[in-house]
């Protein structure tokens, strides 16, 4: 969840921690892999590439077909893994998670560029600027892809495809997203449309946070001909992601309640939302509409979306029924 | 003002007044909301609700108001009255202005025992009566505790104890900003629940820290003028047959007691505990047997009054509301302190 929201009072805890990540320097270095198997390429020749990250840092352009990538994103790890540049990946954060994926100790929201340098990577991609670790990672003359978290799936696809292009599996990378919105196209085709769009809440955690049509999880749900009960609450500052009231939600009575927050991430579930206070006059879950989401799905912007839009269409499909 | 001078005894009228003030606020935060149930209609549905008759709100508008609203206000002011109340009694015991119920390493302790939990269990429920409050309350209790271990083994003097409040504190601060750097994925949670709120309160919440603020206070109402006496020195204390360490135990037990109850439901909130025993002082006078009274009155009035903010100013979303304390409370006890100052000239 912390990827998704804004990380409030983390620069502070960050200052405190400089000392304790340069302790840890020596013993994360030490942990480099060997050197990684063939990469498999498919594109070498293309290169050198430039390439453009919507929202993300100035054109960077890369001489040859990346071997050594160190990763700093589970998104991003996820991307490399579906385009198959996964063997040219040496190493990726605590958080990335695909199957085979070489897992370190590096915490993207505390990066150390003296430790990422250890891994002597030819690329490194990352989500958030933390800790200043693209300029720390320019003084090295390593390449460092800044890969802002989309906040649109049209987006989301031009950055499968860019990372496709700077690895060297840009056809790959074409074919993934060219297969995700046949998926998504099909299964919102296959899902019931009622006359009124469904209104629904999108619990991120259990003191109401929640995601609005402008974040990017709400831009895909919205394809479903629904409605944000949480959009009045948005404003420039919560960048789609308010803390609603509880009187609000009962007022707004959604269809339908999205948990993010169930199972190892808040443990909710459809039996604690209907025993809070008053919760059980709410539509959704008088009638049974309380569908838990895998949390991890639901807040990354990888291949993952896929599987997340094929669940919620069968949530949708039993509101429908 | 010497002491010989302030008014020593609760005037009616200074308690009548601000009993209405409190009245009068929770009316308003009953009748104000994210959402306008329409005065009207809301003491249409109180009338119904004690005569019987037909209520006016819908069953979804009526849950709003007796399962969110009603026992928000309630523990808006339960809360708000222990801290204050705290604040007064730390400030009495330390003989220091700046005491308040964090002082002693209370909200290190209650931070760092949920931060714990969540780390340890990200299922932990930070629901009522779930792991997470409880462990803050134990936290709360642990860290007053440990100072005061401290304080002990180093000398009898307050100023002893309130350094070891500053180091049991950091200490604690430090473990807690571990935890979370080691466990980045729940730090969210762990920021929510430090802001504090009253979001999530219910009548559950209410139950849970009734009985701890209730003692307390009930124990801090009683010992305003031992607190007076213990203003004097211990020397005069010890003359008029009063024991100042049993005193301080005693105040310092019920006021942890009560800071640990509203730790536990709310998060942590500061800032009332400072404001409001101050306020009550250059209002009322400083003696004891006012300033501990009026201060659990005068704290609820300040957090259901913040809380109304919390609620409408941004509304449908919600504000932290101890960024409303801090935001409305320093300006405003900085005008208070100027306008006494010029009194006193």
């Amino acid at each position: 969840m912390s990827r998704l929201l804004p990380k409030r009072g983390s620069r502070a805890v960050v200052g405190l921690f400089t000392l304790v990540g340069t302790i840890l320097v020596a013993g994360c270095a030490s942990h480099a892999p060997a050197e990684p198997a063939s990469t498999g390429s498919n594109a070498g020749s293309a290169f050198p590439v430039t390439v453009v990250v919507p929202g993300g840092n100035t054109p960077v352009t890369i001489a040859t077909q990346p071997k050594r990538i160190v990763s700093l994103d589970s998104s991003d790890s996820a991307i490399l893994h579906a385009v198959g540049a996964d063997k040219q990946v040496v190493a990726v954060d605590k958080d990335s998670d695909y199957p085979g994926a070489p897992r370190t100790s590096i915490d993207a929201t505390t990066p150390n560029v003296e430790a990422i340098a250890g891994y002597r990577p030819d690329l490194v991609v990352t989500a958030y600027d933390n800790n200043n670790v693209v300029s720390g990672l320019t003084k090295l003359k390593i390449p460092v892809l800044l890969v802002n978290p989309p906040t649109n799936i049209a987006d989301a696809y031009a950055l499968w495809s860019d990372l496709g292009k700077a690895t060297g599996h840009q056809s790959e990378a074409d074919t993934l997203v060219n297969k995700t919105k046949q998926d998504i196209a099909s299964a919102v085709a296959k899902t019931p449309k009622p006359a009124q769009p469904l209104s629904y809440y999108y619990e991120l955690d259990p003191t109401f946070y929640t995601a609005t049509s402008h974040s990017f999880i709400g831009s895909l749900l919205g394809q479903f001909h629904l409605t944000n009960i949480g959009d009045p609450a948005d404003t420039a500052s919560s960048a789609g992601y308010p803390q609603l009231s509880q009187e609000a939600i009962l007022n707004a009575n959604p269809a339908v309640i999205f948990l993010a927050d169930g199972g190892s991430s808040g443990g909710q579930s459809p039996q604690t939302v209907q025993a809070r206070p008053g919760w059980s006059t709410i539509t959704a879950v008088q009638n049974g509409h309380v569908f838990v989401l895998n949390a991890d799905d639901a807040s990354e912007w990888g291949p993952t979306i896929d599987d997340l839009m094929t669940s919620a269409a069968a949530d949708l499909a039993k509101v429908g029924q | 003002m010497p002491a010989s001078l302030r008014p020593t005894r609760l005037r009616p009228w200074g308690l009548l007044v601000a009993v209405v003030v409190l009245a009068g606020v929770m009316l308003g935060s009953v009748l104000l909301g994210a959402i306008d149930l329409g005065a009207g209609r809301v003491v249409g549905e109180i009338v119904a609700e004690l005569t019987g008759g037909r209520s006016p709100l819908s069953a979804r508008e009526s849950a709003i108001l007796w399962q969110l609203r009603v026992p928000r206000v309630v523990l808006g002011g339960l809360v708000g009255a222990a801290l204050a109340a705290s604040g007064a009694a730390y400030q009495g015991v330390f003989h220091n202005p700046l005491a308040d119920p964090y002082l002693l390493g209370a909200a290190a302790g209650a931070g760092m025992a949920a931060t714990l939990v969540i780390v340890l269990d990200p299922n932990a429920s930070s629901g009522i009566a779930g792991p997470v409050p409880i462990a803050a309350f134990a936290g709360a209790l642990g860290g007053i505790g440990l100072t005061w271990l401290l304080g002990r083994s180093t000398g009898t003097s307050t100023a002893t104890l309130v350094l070891a409040g500053v180091a049991v504190a950091a200490f604690l601060t430090a473990i807690q900003t571990f935890l979370q750097q080691e466990n980045t994925d729940e730090l969210q949670r762990v920021y929510a629940w430090t802001l504090g709120g009253l979001n999530t309160a219910g009548w559950q919440s209410v139950l849970l820290c009734l009985p701890y603020i209730g003692v307390g206070a009930i124990v801090l109402c009683f010992s305003g003028r031992l607190l007076d006496v213990l203003a004097l020195g211990d020397d005069e204390a010890l003359s008029l047959g009063i024991r100042p360490v049993r005193v301080r135990v005693a105040v310092l037990g019920a006021a942890s007691l009560a800071t640990a109850g509203a730790v536990a439901v709310s998060g942590l909130i500061g800032f009332v505990g400072i404001v409001v025993p101050h306020l009550v002082r250059l209002l009322f006078g400083g003696s004891y047997r006012v300033v501990v009274p009026m201060s659990l009155i005068g704290g609820a009035i300040f957090l259901i009054a913040a809380d109304i903010v919390a609620r409408t100013v941004l509304a449908p979303a919600e504000l932290p509301i101890g960024v409303v304390t801090a935001f409305t409370g320093g300006p405003f006890f900085l005008v208070v302190l100027r306008s006494a100052r010029n009194r006193i000239r």
